[in-house]
């Protein structure tokens, strides 16, 4: 069978699936809607969680952007786990025993006061709609690439099936798709990773082959990537490039961003019981670790695969892949010295970097460009770091079917995240905004018909997202992860640990937070991205690493503002006694 | 001086998280150059660290803490309490 066919054919079978899971878990009432009627093993809430969390960038991008930081990546690596550590020691457990539905209903509750839970709403659903942006446009790739669909015809696919067992099922008819999605997405992402590390290193499992030998060499493959990193021009793949600061404080500003984000903490709400929450979080890491793990693994194979297939290959002897790619506008060759031989080092080949196409064809058959060369370097090759993963299989000439998996997988990554954002963006609507502000009056049935409404919504903004995709998509990632750092969690955490703060500190603080954090990054993202380089930074912190400074100045400022005023009342003293209680 | 279930809870954290800080923010970042002395197998010990080592050590943490709890929570909550029944709203 032709990959196309066989494409059509794993993602067709991977939607019916879906689908039919969506049909047989329908939403009954709030309860169900919100938190699937807290009736989900931990187990299977472990998987829905690491398919919540293991987005369209984790799956596509990771492993590519590894591939392209070397050891300055490993801040995805450890951030992206270890916050999960915080979530189950500090956050999960108390929440879960809080009982409610929603991230804001605990701080509105913890702090009395529905100024507080306006400002959570805030922070919630900017997070949310920066990351399901996202995911819109890893729909929109694999759609294009591998089913040769219309990108927008692609997003409005997507938006269908989401919306689908989303609006219907609510959170029990996405914990159980997103069950399904995790076993589709992992298998997608081990079975090509164990290929190719059989391949290059004869070890079946990737993440003790990347510490190998390559079949045929007495020197071990990182050895050799550091090597050939450093002939090119590129800094020592195992090695760091940025400052040990930057480095620490990006890590630590994605942990606390991980472990405040309302989509991956409400789901701990769905277990029946405290210690099941402790116990899912652990089966959520355990899930996600294996990706986590092996991502790495597929770095350093990708990258010295891609290295190999293209470094000093003649242009018209290009493999098949690398003129797809260039087809789809993610590869672009710029022939500087005139020689039709690919050479690749450090640096930007275009001005401009970014490719802008022209309807011709260079003097070797390329796709030309309007961009001048960048000459202060010999590079030729514009690469999109996102290609990696999905390309990896083909640059390593695996079967078809490995690759219309890959395509399944992407796929699966994204919708499940897609999924998980847009209904705690409707419960916070519906619920928090709704019911706990405007109109209290409500009933069950208004509630849930609010909440669908509310999802309904949130996925046609986001396949507009999708379809004229803003251009400031990866600088905001940075955004959410420091909000939810900066804002959300010190609100949680001191809301467990510390009984004496009151609503004025608390309210105090998510605004500085929110202030200093979005204000840094809008200065250095936005207005004046031309001065962001380490020498303008505050202590050397690069805006992607802010986040963690924010939320020192949350702790800060909520602890002093707090002593101002009077005690929060004996009702949440009470309260916070009973959360602390199994 | 005996200590309920609460200041032990504090204790178990502060363990679990100080492991949690070594073996990311240390050995992965701060020690990490001074730990690429040292090899296992292809691996320098740092890089190792930072990019796989730290997520087991993870693993292994959520673990721990989840069989610390159950057993604190059997010496001073014998019957477990069932929050279905504290289920408002």
């Amino acid at each position: 069978m032709s990959l196309q066919a066989l494409t059509y054919l794993f993602v067709g079978i991977s939607f019916a699936v879906y689908i039919g899971i969506a049909i047989w878990s329908r939403a009954q009432s709030t309860n169900d809607f919100y938190i699937a009627g807290k009736g989900v093993s931990p187990v299977a809430n472990g998987m829905a969680t690491a398919a919540d969390w293991m987005s369209a960038a984790s799956f596509i991008s990771m492993a590519g952007l590894i591939a392209f930081l070397g050891k300055d990546g490993s801040v995805y690596l450890m951030g992206w786990t270890g916050g999960y550590v915080l979530l189950a020691l500090l956050l999960a457990p108390y929440l879960r025993k809080f009982g409610k539905y929603t991230v804001p209903d605990f701080i509105g509750t913890r702090y009395y006061s529905k100024a507080a839970r306006l400002v959570a709403i805030i922070c919630l659903i900017f997070i949310s709609f920066t990351y399901v942006a996202g995911q819109m446009r890893g729909v929109g790739i694999v759609f294009s690439r591998f089913l040769e669909v219309d990108i927008n015809t692609g997003v409005i696919i997507g938006m269908c099936i989401v919306f689908f067992y989303a609006v219907l099922g609510g959170m029990k008819g996405i914990t159980y798709t997103q069950v399904a999605q995790y076993c589709v997405l992992i298998f997608a992402y081990l079975v090509p990773a164990i290929f190719i590390s059989l391949m290059i290193t004869n070890n079946p499992i990737p993440q003790l082959g990347f510490g190998d030998k390559a079949i045929g060499s007495s020197t071990y493959l990182l050895d050799k990537l550091d090597q050939v990193s450093l002939d090119l021009g590129f800094n020592a793949y195992t090695e760091y490039s940025k400052s040990n600061i930057d480095i620490f404080f990006i890590t630590a500003a994605l942990m606390f961003g991980t472990a405040g984000l309302p989509h991956v903490i409400v789901r701990f709400f769905t277990v029946p019981k405290v210690s099941d929450a402790r116990k899912s979080a652990g089966y959520a890491l355990v899930f996600i670790a294996l990706l986590y793990t092996t991502a790495p693994a597929v770095a350093t194979f990708a990258k010295i695969n891609f290295i190999n297939s293209v470094q000093e290959v003649e242009y018209k002897q290009a493999p098949n892949w690398f003129k797809n790619w260039e087809d789809i506008g993610l590869i672009a060759w710029k022939d500087k010295n005139n020689d039709g031989i690919i050479n690749y080092s450090n640096g930007n080949a275009l001005d401009g970097v970014k490719p802008k196409y022209i309807d011709k064809e260079g003097d070797y058959g390329e796709r030309a460009t309007i961009n001048n060369p960048d000459l202060s370097n010999s590079n030729e090759i514009y690469i999109d770091n996102d290609i990696m993963v999905l390309a990896n299989p083909e640059i390593a000439q695996l079967p078809n079917w490995v690759i219309a998996l890959v395509a399944a997988g992407a796929l699966a990554a994204a919708l499940s995240t897609a999924a998980g954002l847009l209904l705690v963006i409707s419960a916070s609507i519906s619920h928090d905004l709704m019911k706990k502000i405007l109109m209290p009056k409500i009933t069950e049935k208004q509630e849930l018909f609010f909440a669908r409404c509310a999802a309904a919504a949130a996925i046609i903004i986001a396949g507009l997202f999708g379809i004229y995709p803003p251009g400031f998509v990866a600088q905001v990632v940075a955004f959410a992860f420091g909000l939810a750092a900066s804002t959300i969690f010190p609100a949680l955490f001191l809301g467990i640990f510390y009984k004496r703060l009151n609503k004025e500190g608390a309210i105090a603080g998510m605004i500085s937070g929110l202030i200093a954090t979005s204000s840094y990054i809008t200065y250095f993202k936005f207005i004046n991205p031309q001065l962001n380089v380490a020498e303008n930074w505050l202590f050397g912190i690069s805006p992607e690493g802010i986040g963690f400074l924010g939320m020192i100045m949350n702790f800060v400022i909520a602890l002093i503002v707090s002593n101002f005023y009077s005690k929060p009342p004996k009702e949440i003293y009470q309260m916070i006694d009973e959360i602390r209680k199994p | 001086m005996k200590l309920n279930y609460w200041q032990i809870n504090l204790l178990i954290l502060l363990f679990l998280l100080s492991i949690w800080f070594v073996v990311s923010f240390g050995f992965g970042i701060i020690w990490s150059e001074e730990l690429d002395r040292f090899k296992i197998g292809g691996f320098k010990l740092g890089f190792w660290f930072s990019q796989q080592g730290s997520i087991y050590f993870f693993v292994l943490i959520i673990f721990i803490y989840v069989f610390l709890m159950n057993k604190l929570d059997k010496k001073f909550y014998k019957k477990t309490i069932d929050p279905q029944e504290k289920h408002k709203e």
